[in-house]
């Protein structure tokens, strides 16, 4: 069903907004690598620099994410199972709690009541406006869920004993995923950090607070992935000309994802005294589980695109590499994701390492592996699937195909440059999220070399991100598509797709009861300890 | 349900890359008992100068009943109580920290010296500073505008050398 006038202006709010965000975050994040390097005097400030990754973490991890997956969700829940999009008016309304929410969560950022980073850090905080704008833009992406999910059960319904597409069995996966994300901050937001903002409390349990946010932060990483992950499986091999080597496995993939990276937020506090060594462990064991789908995804997407390559006539062990569609950016963008997969998950199993991860707890390590997945391998799909959904919302012709394929890699290059140092300054043992180092020349000396070469990387993410933001908007001005009024998404066909498939890949019911049962025993005594042993509740802080 | 021949062979490889690296984790943890700090023990972190334990005269390196070093900190924006710790070198030492205001970090680079110090609860941590020298002590969780300036310097000096210092723990 080519894409109709509701879906299309679904898309495009969305990622106006998403876009919108990136752009003033980019630019920020070159701001804060230099004044980390302190080579230009006048940028040293200590009080800039915190506000800057307030602002920098917020639009980056929330609003281009949540902005730009739900307007994924819309694109393909329509043109994958070939209906319009169920009640487009909810759709809005969601959008515009969103957009309530952001402008608050702006507005107390930009004037400085809010630069608690965007981990919130109590018993630091911020004006009352930061949290409840954080509420309504979580609330406002419910209707979103709400969505997916409706839009896949009625499909079922009418077409008993058939199968969901995969890119849609992965997009309900993902909202699925957020639905039981939200859960943990959620909780945190409404009962303690709004009644505290407000003076309703005098005061929090921090290490509680702690284990309801680590609830979210970790499966939040994976919700801003799985589009990534969906784009790979579905949009990739029509790029590239090749069938998906195999459906089975994405579905596998994605129940793996959707299971395992729920109950594995306490590796996050490995270090944090409040939560027994058990618990550490329990989480992560589950940790080294949710390893494996990616693992096994790079198994599947590799063997796609030696297929490509092969069928367009590459020999030899690796003749195929040279011969795949370079000059499409969802070919390009595959390869620099996959590459960063491998060197951010490379400095995961570190850690996630329970006794290893004490050397590198808290250090530029941890941004470096950080900013690999999500601003390497998520943000780099989000780039390909820009270019491909962008043109088909505004019924234009991409600018141009050639400077999409140059920013990927410049992107992929200024990250492996930015990231490398960080690497070996987490290992030499600088702190992360540190304006400078206000430390003695004996400790801090080694480490400026690597903080000259983190600017280089900044300024190359910088010049990518321009020239993303300035194809987009020259494609908004230019020239209008032949098939404008009736766009198409074409999505993977698999080698395997006549197979029949277990009815247990093809919903999420007996999922959502796993969860359920795992979620319970992860954090149920985790959080319950908190109820069962006298704590003393912290007063709130400035910063 | 049929799953590829090579994707399944790959299954099995990937699921025992995991399975070994967790392995090696959990039984260098059990075996050699290497563990994070997980002390799981509350402090009233607004009244520390009115405990026993955290009171400013009780802070430094002081010998615990059991005869082994104890080194006692207050985390403070933006420092560590005491400004200097002093310690020998290649001896077990534990480590007792505490916030009196927001969460700070604590991390000696170059060490397994590594933890949170979150208000309301008491880190405790065992190690050991192998060779003598001047080592930081850095706050490595942002706890406001100060946060990058807060540390203190460790100095481990050989164990023969080393005596407690009047004043310091001085209970």
């Amino acid at each position: 069903m080519p894409l109709d006038r509701t879906t299309r202006g679904l898309i495009f709010a969305h990622f106006l907004v998403a876009f919108a965000a990136f752009l003033v975050a980019a630019i920020l994040g070159v701001y804060q690598v230099l004044e980390r390097a302190e080579i230009i005097p006048a940028l040293i400030s200590a009080e800039g620099y915190y506000e800057s990754v307030s602002i920098h973490g917020n639009l980056m991890a929330y609003v281009l994410t949540t902005f730009f997956i739900l307007g994924f969700g819309y694109a393909v829940a329509p043109a994958s199972l070939r209906q319009p999009i169920w009640r487009p008016g909810l759709a809005w309304l969601g959008f515009a709690a969103m957009m309530v929410g952001l402008v608050l969560v702006a507005g107390s950022l930009v004037t400085g009541n809010a630069t608690v980073l965007y981990t919130f850090y109590p018993p630091m905080i911020a004006h009352w406006t930061y949290y409840v704008g954080s509420a309504l833009v979580l609330l406002g992406s419910l209707p979103w869920v709400v969505i997916m999910i409706v839009m896949m059960v009625r499909w079922k319904r009418r077409n008993p004993g058939e199968r969901v597409p995969l890119v849609m069995y992965a997009t309900t996966a993902n909202a699925i995923l957020w639905a039981w994300t939200l859960v943990g901050v959620g909780t945190e937001v409404v009962f303690q950090l709004i009644p505290l903002s407000l003076g309703w409390v005098e005061g929090i349990d921090v290490g509680l607070a702690r284990t309801l946010f680590v609830w979210t932060l970790h499966p939040i990483v994976y919700f801003w992935l799985l589009p990534a992950y969906t784009a790979l499986y579905s949009l990739l091999p029509p790029a590239a000309g090749a069938r998906l080597y195999s459906e089975i496995m994405g579905r596998i993939v994605f129940i793996l994802l959707l299971v395992f990276s729920l109950p594995v937020g306490i590796h996050h506090l490995f270090v944090d005294p409040f939560q027994a060594a058990g618990w550490k462990l329990f989480h992560a064991f589950n940790t080294a589980i949710v390893a494996i789908p990616s693992l096994l995804t790079g198994f599947t997407i590799l063997a796609t695109l030696e297929e490509s390559g092969r069928r367009r006539g590459g020999r030899g062990l690796f003749g195929w590499i040279p011969r795949l569609s370079w000059g499409e950016p969802m070919v390009a963008a595959a390869v620099g994701a996959l590459l960063m997969l491998i060197l951010g998950g490379f400095g995961g199993v570190v850690n996630s390492a329970y006794a290893m991860n004490t050397v590198v707890h808290n250090t530029m390590w941890v941004t470096a592996h950080f900013h690999l997945i999500f601003g390497g391998t998520s943000v780099i799909m989000y780039f390909a699937i820009a270019y491909l959904l962008w043109p088909k919302a505004l019924g234009r012709v991409l600018h141009s195909t050639r400077l999409a394929v140059i920013q990927i890699v410049l992107w992929f290059v200024g990250m492996v440059v930015l990231t490398t140092p960080w690497h070996m300054l987490g290992l030499l043992g600088e702190p992360r999220r540190t304006a400078f180092a206000g430390y003695a020349e004996t400790f801090a000396g080694q480490w400026e070399p690597y903080e000259l070469t983190m600017t280089v990387g900044g300024a190359v993410l910088l010049v990518s991100s321009l020239a993303f933001v300035w194809n987009l908007v020259a494609t908004a001005v230019g020239r209008r598509a032949p098939d404008a009024a009736t766009p198409h998404l074409t999505f993977s066909t698999a080698r395997d797709h006549e197979e029949p498939i277990p009815t247990m890949l093809n919903g999420f019911t007996l999922w959502n009861w796993i969860i359920a049962l795992l979620m319970l025993v992860a954090f149920g005594y985790p959080i319950l300890q908190f109820f069962l042993i006298e704590t003393y509740p912290m007063v709130p802080f400035k910063w | 349900m049929h799953i590829d021949r090579h994707e399944r062979l790959w299954t099995v490889i990937a699921t025992a890359i995991m399975a070994t690296i967790f392995a090696i984790i959990l039984g260098t943890s059990l075996a050699l008992d290497i563990h994070p700090p997980s002390n799981v023990e509350t402090v009233d972190s607004q009244r520390l100068h009115l405990t026993d334990e955290f009171a400013a005269d009780n802070l430094g390196v002081s010998r615990g009943p059991d005869g082994g070093l104890v080194v006692r900190l207050v985390a403070v924006r933006y420092a560590f109580v005491p400004r200097e710790v002093t310690i020998p070198a290649d001896t077990r030492i534990t480590w007792r920290l505490a916030s009196a205001d927001v969460t700070h970090g604590f991390h000696v680079p170059g060490t397994n010296l590594d933890s949170m110090v979150v208000p309301g609860y008491v880190s405790e941590i065992h190690g050991m500073i192998r060779e003598p020298g001047d080592y930081a002590m850095l706050c490595n969780e942002y706890c406001g505008v100060g946060h990058q300036s807060m540390w203190t310097r460790i100095t481990a000096v050989p164990p023969r050398q080393w005596r407690a210092r009047p004043g310091e723990g001085g209970r």
